[in-house]
């Protein structure tokens, strides 16, 4: 097993034997069972793995939607664990931003709304919001489309958007929750090449995927079952060049 | 300090996105959000509509009394509730002239005294004209100072006429009118049932539905007291007073009831077979009724007003399950609970506010639609500027109170289970 090496780069998260326990009656699954996890900045990482495996309860305690039962979480040096709902929230606004498989738009609202939306949360005011959402609607390439409502926007657009919702706080991590799993291949491509575009400016990723051309494109590649992860790989082929696009089914959801 | 500046400023901006947001809600589902307010506008409506009669009718009757002057008092036998005479016919409890004599002496409270007979309904001519059914009069000279109803041609009754017992009389312009008599009709003479009056003067037309008695169809002649005694032997006889002042009309009544019922034999312990009754004491009871009228008018706006309630918080219900989803998005990208809260709350409130802005409109036609009837006493009404600002509290608080469980409902919703929700 080969292990990343980042010496000279900032941490950004550590997990410490991070346990998840649900209890069931008088059963307890174990969704998570004591994960030790570095996280370094820049850094583009899939999680992969069989449904089960435990990779969304892992999204759900990085992206502070989840506690930990137990074991250390740190993120930007702040341990998360003992933190009030109130703080928690902030977390999410100020340093994470969520991708998720259906992109999550609210319908009656132009995309810039959508955008701006979660500023709304955090100390900003109404010419900070628009200014910074047009900038990240720009980054995304949906510079011309500002006004278009979702249903007047294509699949890959949308998911742009919430690409550019998730991107306006400039959060320390974008985590990704199968963020091509209702696009076809050819839009899969285009949003792809945006996260690497965005890795390239500097931004931290991590993304689910059970889909292997879509972990290729990330720089480390984590696979978990039952609970654990089982090889933390970093990954140096160029995405280009695996043209693996014929084992996905073409256009399973639209 | 910071947080003491930053705290308001954070609430106001809170607050105002989340008016915001509600404003695009209720505009995205706008025929559910009319409907769901229909309970609110009802209730709102009929509350100001009933506030706006009441307020009219109280305007109307104050104008009227202030026409009468407030320290009036009216004295008519009537049967008492209880005891022997609760049956008895007028006739038995009639007020005779004597029962009256030295009255002013007798009651220091009392400043001027006037006895008023109705002789009867009368035929009245003038030439080849004639007309039927005209009520006539007998009044002292102090009833027209009391019941001030001006002379406007010629003058009022007066003592001489009273002790000479003059064939003289008072008419009001529409008889005037009926009898074709010129408009200066002073010393023309007209004939009622056969005896020859004189008119001396012309009184202004009676303010409609006053007290005493007024029909606007039907005509009057006031002629001298006793002479109206002349004419009919035994006539009704009813007595309207004046107290000194405002302040003594209570002792007032009470030394008319003393003085009558020593005067009418009543003995101790027997009810009064008369009444006594001041423009006070009719104000003061009139002014009890609207205020069981308006409580009881506020109950029945209050249950309209929960039934809305219920409305609001049903449809509060269902938006918040229906956005479930966005309400997991909103936690996700750091929504706290206090800020979803206050957006489903708002939304309540706005959608009730709404609902009183729209029901305040329609209570303005139903107060239009109410003032312009005829005959019911309702043209004064109006919607006091309080009773809109009661109206609006009256939505914001069923706003609040049944948005409260839908809203904490949302705020409590876990962002990952919400984020599954189909």
């Amino acid at each position: 097993m080969q292990t990343v090496s980042n010496k000279n780069r900032k941490l950004i998260i550590r997990l410490q034997d991070v346990e998840r326990i649900y209890k069931v009656g008088v059963e307890s699954i174990h969704a998570l069972g004591g994960i030790n996890l570095e996280l370094y900045e820049n850094e583009y990482v899939a999680v992969m793995g069989p449904s089960g495996s435990g990779k969304s309860t892992l999204m759900n305690v990085l992206g502070c939607l989840d506690r930990a039962t137990s074991g250390s979480y740190e993120l930007d040096g702040e341990n998360t664990t003992k933190m009030t709902d109130a703080s928690l929230a902030r977390v999410r606004n100020e340093r994470i931003g969520f991708v998720f498989q259906s992109f999550e738009l609210l319908g009656q609202v132009s995309a810039l709304k959508n955008v701006e939306m979660p500023l709304i949360y955090s100390k900003n005011g109404w010419w900070t919001r628009r200014k910074r959402a047009l900038s990240v609607l720009e980054r995304v390439g949906l510079g011309d489309r500002v006004k278009h409502k979702p249903n007047q926007l294509s699949g890959g657009e949308k998911q742009r958007v919430a690409i550019a919702r998730a991107l306006v706080c400039n959060p320390s991590i974008l985590l990704a929750d199968e963020p091509t799993g209702n696009l076809d291949s050819k839009t899969s491509d285009g949003i792809l090449q945006l996260f690497d575009q965005l890795h390239q400016e500097g931004q931290t990723i991590i993304l689910v995927t059970h889909e292997d051309y879509v972990s290729h494109h990330a720089k480390r590649i984590i696979h978990m079952k039952d609970g654990h992860i089982c090889s933390d790989l970093s990954n140096n082929r160029d995405p280009r060049n695996n043209a693996v696009t014929q084992d996905r089914k073409p256009e399973e959801k639209v | 300090m910071k947080f003491v500046i930053q705290a308001p400023i954070a609430f106001i901006r809170l607050t105002y996105q989340s008016v915001y947001l509600a404003l695009s809600q209720i505009w995205a589902n706008k025929t559910r959000s009319i409907l769901t307010t229909i309970g609110i506008v009802i209730g709102v409506a009929s509350v100001t509509a009933v506030i706006a009669a009441l307020t009219g009718l109280k305007a109307k009757v104050l104008t009227q009394v202030e026409t009468l002057g407030t320290n009036s008092i009216f004295i008519q036998p009537r049967t008492p509730k209880t005891g022997p005479l609760q049956h008895a016919s007028w006739w038995t409890i009639r007020f005779k002239p004597e029962h009256f004599d030295n009255l002013l002496e007798h009651c220091p409270s009392v400043s001027q005294f006037g006895r008023m007979t109705w002789v009867g309904n009368y035929t009245v001519s003038h030439r080849e004209k004639s007309v039927e059914n005209v009520t006539v009069r007998g009044t002292e000279p102090a009833v027209h100072k009391i019941d001030s109803r001006p002379v406007t041609i010629g003058r009022p009754l007066s003592v001489i006429d009273e002790m000479q017992v003059r064939q003289v009389c008072l008419i009001d312009p529409k008889l005037r009118n009926d009898l074709r008599l010129d408009r200066d009709c002073i010393g023309q003479s007209i004939l009622i049932s056969h005896n020859t009056f004189y008119i001396i003067g012309v009184l202004e037309p009676r303010p409609e539905n006053a007290f005493g008695g007024g029909n606007q169809e039907q005509s009057e002649i006031f002629i001298p007291y006793k002479t109206s005694l002349k004419m009919q032997r035994y006539p009704f006889i009813m007595a309207i007073a004046e107290s000194e002042s405002a302040e003594v009309s209570d002792d007032a009544l009470a030394e008319i009831s003393f003085f009558l019922r020593k005067t009418r034999n009543i003995k101790p312990g027997e009810p009064d077979t008369f009444e006594v009754m001041s423009l006070q004491n009719a104000l003061e009871t009139f002014n009890k009724i609207a205020l069981m009228v308006t409580m009881v008018a506020g109950g029945i706006v209050g249950i309209s007003l929960l039934v809305g309630g219920v409305g609001i918080m049903n449809i509060m219900l269902v938006s918040v399950s229906e956005r479930t989803r966005e309400i997991g998005l909103r936690k996700a990208v750091g929504a706290k609970k206090t800020a979803i809260l206050t957006q489903f709350l708002i939304e309540a409130i706005v959608l009730c506010f709404f609902g009183g802005l729209v029901g305040v409109g329609f209570g303005h036609l139903l107060t239009k639609a109410l003032s312009s009837i005829p005959k019911i006493q309702l043209d004064m009404a109006y919607i006091p500027l309080w009773a809109i600002g009661l109206s609006f509290a009256f939505a914001g608080t069923v706003g609040i109170f049944f948005g409260m469980f839908p809203a904490i409902k949302a705020a409590k919703l876990d962002p990952i289970e919400a984020l599954r929700h189909e």
